[in-house]
């Protein structure tokens, strides 16, 4: 490899490395393996006709479709433009498309951000409301049982958030224990027996029993995170936040006005880095509501990939719909057709007389398995039950 | 290992032979695979013709092509080697009174006679470099990836009982991918990548000529130009390039020249194309008479 690269001049070299950077600062990442590899391919006879190039780079450094999609304006950029200007221009357009690395700068201030929601008091019904701070034993399940509306800010809030977060942990570790212990459905494996008789000289001493293996349990989930959802959006996105670390095939949605795909976001280990990046991309949080529209988006664009028939899609929203409920329902039902479950967490539902009466809750009704509160600790830990069984 | 370098041209001149019409890319990319032989990675939607990529490639190189379906639950077990244990069992019976020493009889059923080739043993054991297809790699596991990694940079096997199969020619390999799992950067890594786009008017116009011999240059046009149109609409299942060859076969073979001359036989013939109910229920005749129209 270094061979070919002696081939190449020094200024060559340097252009290469200089084009490496400048990917890297876009988001491929380009290892030394790749720098010598296109070291290679300039050396060769294909760089014989410049236009050629482009296409060889880009099957070597893209590697998925939108690196592939944005490979020939970096490339134009770096290589055919001249002077300093397009250089710059390059850059900075690197760093507009560069939302998977983290930013440590402060959001921009127009965006406020869901971390500085959670951060703010809850207004509505602050501790004025005059409940009794308990303490000892029964802090927890009295803290288990109070709704997320009513929390107040302070060490209380933080460890209602805490709590979430355990209790997404030690769903994984329960519902993966239940289905081990369902797998009991045995058939004998012929071939496997037949290859361990073998070391028995021909006798099937040894049975080798079959096991189906079953794909993990999705979990996809899709917050509403509009402005009647505010006082509880905090908590749910620190319930996904550790939902998605836990199962590692979780895949996690905002949504409002339009659908935001926030995994990556919460793939950051940190759950206050996560909240700052989540805040980044879903921008406009704390407007209207359109389900319907939403769905549609999620359907059409995300759904093919994300959900098998092993996934189970959760819906964090008070069913307040802006849009047609016609929609709502007919979405609902391509939706369902494609998951095995779906639970609809209101967090509505906790508050006494409460009827599901909204619109959009009535279209959506029809299609869904689980309707469930989602106003207090309690209610989120009752849903583990819920997904062992699935 | 010298295999001959065939140049960009002649694999461009040569896949058009074959009939694959391939854009500029593609050539490149191919001929890319054999100068820094590293396997190639292609992705896009279903019915873009990423197999037939792989099926090209081996005529290109009048090579055998080895393809290996990943499926859920793949295992080693069934992509590369396997021993014949009936074979075996039936061996070890017949010479049980022989009076032959166990470790002969043992060397005997651990021989190449009662070991079964899998895919994956079968493309590194080939004198001639095959292309191995391994096809809609995201529906196998995580497990078998990681495997595949493996085997993709050492081009060795090592079977317990029989040692280890070193490549005797290292095979071009094609993976595919859906995009059902996001595959691992590690294996993305390893690969040159393209993705593959549905073709323009133009392209899908030409391989519409070229696996259609005899089929009307301008009649062509129109077929690709209608099949875009419909690819515009919302549909559940967009229509891929084997089904717009299905399509242009069912019109040619009723006698239609001019879409826009018959559009009832047009409209009835679009279940070539569209697969589902709700596909079908969306594009109405007067839909069908438009997209027509404007093909036309």
């Amino acid at each position: 490899m270094s061979a070919s690269q002696d081939r190449l001049g020094l200024g060559m070299r340097r252009r290469l490395a200089g084009f490496s950077r400048t990917l890297r600062d876009a988001g491929f990442s380009v290892g030394r393996s790749e720098t010598g590899d296109a070291a290679r391919v300039i050396a060769s006879p294909l760089a014989d006709r410049p236009e050629r190039l482009r296409p060889a780079l880009k099957a070597l450094f893209a590697s998925n479709r939108s690196e592939y999609e944005r490979f020939d304006e970096l490339f134009d950029a770096f290589w055919r433009g001249r002077g300093v200007k397009r250089a710059a221009a390059v850059t900075a357009f690197g760093a507009a498309n560069r939302p998977r690395r983290f930013e440590a700068g402060p959001p921009g201030a127009s965006a406020k951000g869901l971390t500085e929601r959670a951060e703010a008091e809850a207004p509505g019904a602050p501790a004025a409301e005059g409940h009794g701070r308990e303490r000892g034993a029964s802090a927890q399940e009295s803290l288990a049982r109070k709704d997320f509306a009513r929390l107040a800010a302070g060490p209380e809030r933080e460890e209602a958030l805490a709590l979430a977060e355990r209790l997404a942990r030690a769903m994984r570790a329960r519902v993966t224990r239940r289905e081990r212990a369902r797998r009991q459905g045995r058939r004998v494996d012929l071939r496997a027996t037949l290859r361990r008789s073998v070391a028995r000289g021909g006798q099937p001493i040894d049975l080798k029993f079959r096991r189906r293996k079953r794909k993990p349990l999705r979990i996809v989930a899709l917050l509403d995170a509009s402005g009647s959802m505010e006082l509880y959006v905090p908590v749910f996105t620190r319930f996904l936040h550790a939902l998605s670390q836990a199962f590692s095939q979780a895949e996690a949605y905002l949504f409002h006005t339009r659908l935001a795909h926030v995994s990556s976001a919460l793939a950051e280990r940190h759950p206050q880095r996560a909240l700052d990046r989540l805040s980044l991309m879903a921008q406009g949080v704390g407007g209207g509501t359109r389900i319907g529209d939403c769905l549609a988006d999620f359907n059409r664009s995300h759904a093919k990939r994300v959900l098998h028939g092993r996934a189970c899609v959760m819906i964090f929203s008070d069913g307040y719909d802006t849009g047609a409920p016609e929609r709502l329902a007919a979405e609902m039902h391509a939706l369902r057709r494609r998951c095995r479950r779906i639970v609809w967490l209101n967090p509505l539902t906790g508050r006494a007389g409460f009827a599901p009466v909204a619109r959009g809750m009535q279209a959506a009704l029809p299609f869904v398995d689980l309707f469930a509160p989602a106003h207090d600790l309690k209610s989120l830990a009752e849903l583990e039950r819920y997904l062992a069984r699935l | 290992m010298p295999s001959e370098r065939i140049p960009r041209e002649t694999i461009a001149a040569r896949l058009a032979e074959t009939g694959y019409v391939a854009d500029r890319e593609l050539a490149t990319a191919l001929w890319m695979m054999d100068y820094l032989k590293r396997p190639l990675l292609i992705e896009g939607e279903a019915g873009v013709g990423k197999t037939e990529v792989a099926k090209a490639l081996a005529l290109v190189h009048g090579a055998e092509l080895i393809r290996m379906q990943c499926y859920e639950g793949l295992d080693a077990n069934s992509a590369l080697y396997e021993w014949n244990y009936q074979r075996q069992l039936i061996a070890i019976k017949a010479r049980e009174g022989s009076g032959e020493s166990p470790e002969s009889i043992e060397a005997r059923i651990f021989s190449e006679d009662y070991l079964l080739e899998r895919p994956l043993l079968k493309a590194i054991r080939r004198q001639a470099p095959p292309v191995l297809l391994i096809d809609e790699v995201d529906r196998a596991d995580e497990e078998f990836e990681a495997f595949l990694l493996e085997l993709l940079s050492d081009f060795q096997i090592t079977i317990p009982e029989f040692g280890t199969v070193s490549a005797l020619s290292i095979p071009r390999v094609v993976l595919t991918s859906n995009g059902t799992r996001e595959l691992s950067d590690a294996l993305r890594r390893r690969c040159l990548y393209h993705y593959l786009d549905f073709p323009d008017v133009d392209r899908e116009a030409a391989i519409l000529r070229a696996r259609q011999p005899g089929i009307d240059a301008s009649f062509a046009l129109s077929v690709a130009r209608m099949v875009a149109g419909l690819r515009k609409e919302e549909l559940r299942k967009t229509p891929g390039i084997a089904e717009t060859l299905d399509w242009a076969a069912t019109l040619a073979g009723l006698g239609v020249s001019d879409l826009s001359a018959e559009p009832e036989i047009v409209h009835a013939t679009l279940l070539a194309l569209l697969k589902t109910h709700e596909d079908r229920t969306r594009v109405t005749p007067e839909v069908t008479a438009q997209l027509a129209g404007r093909a036309a």
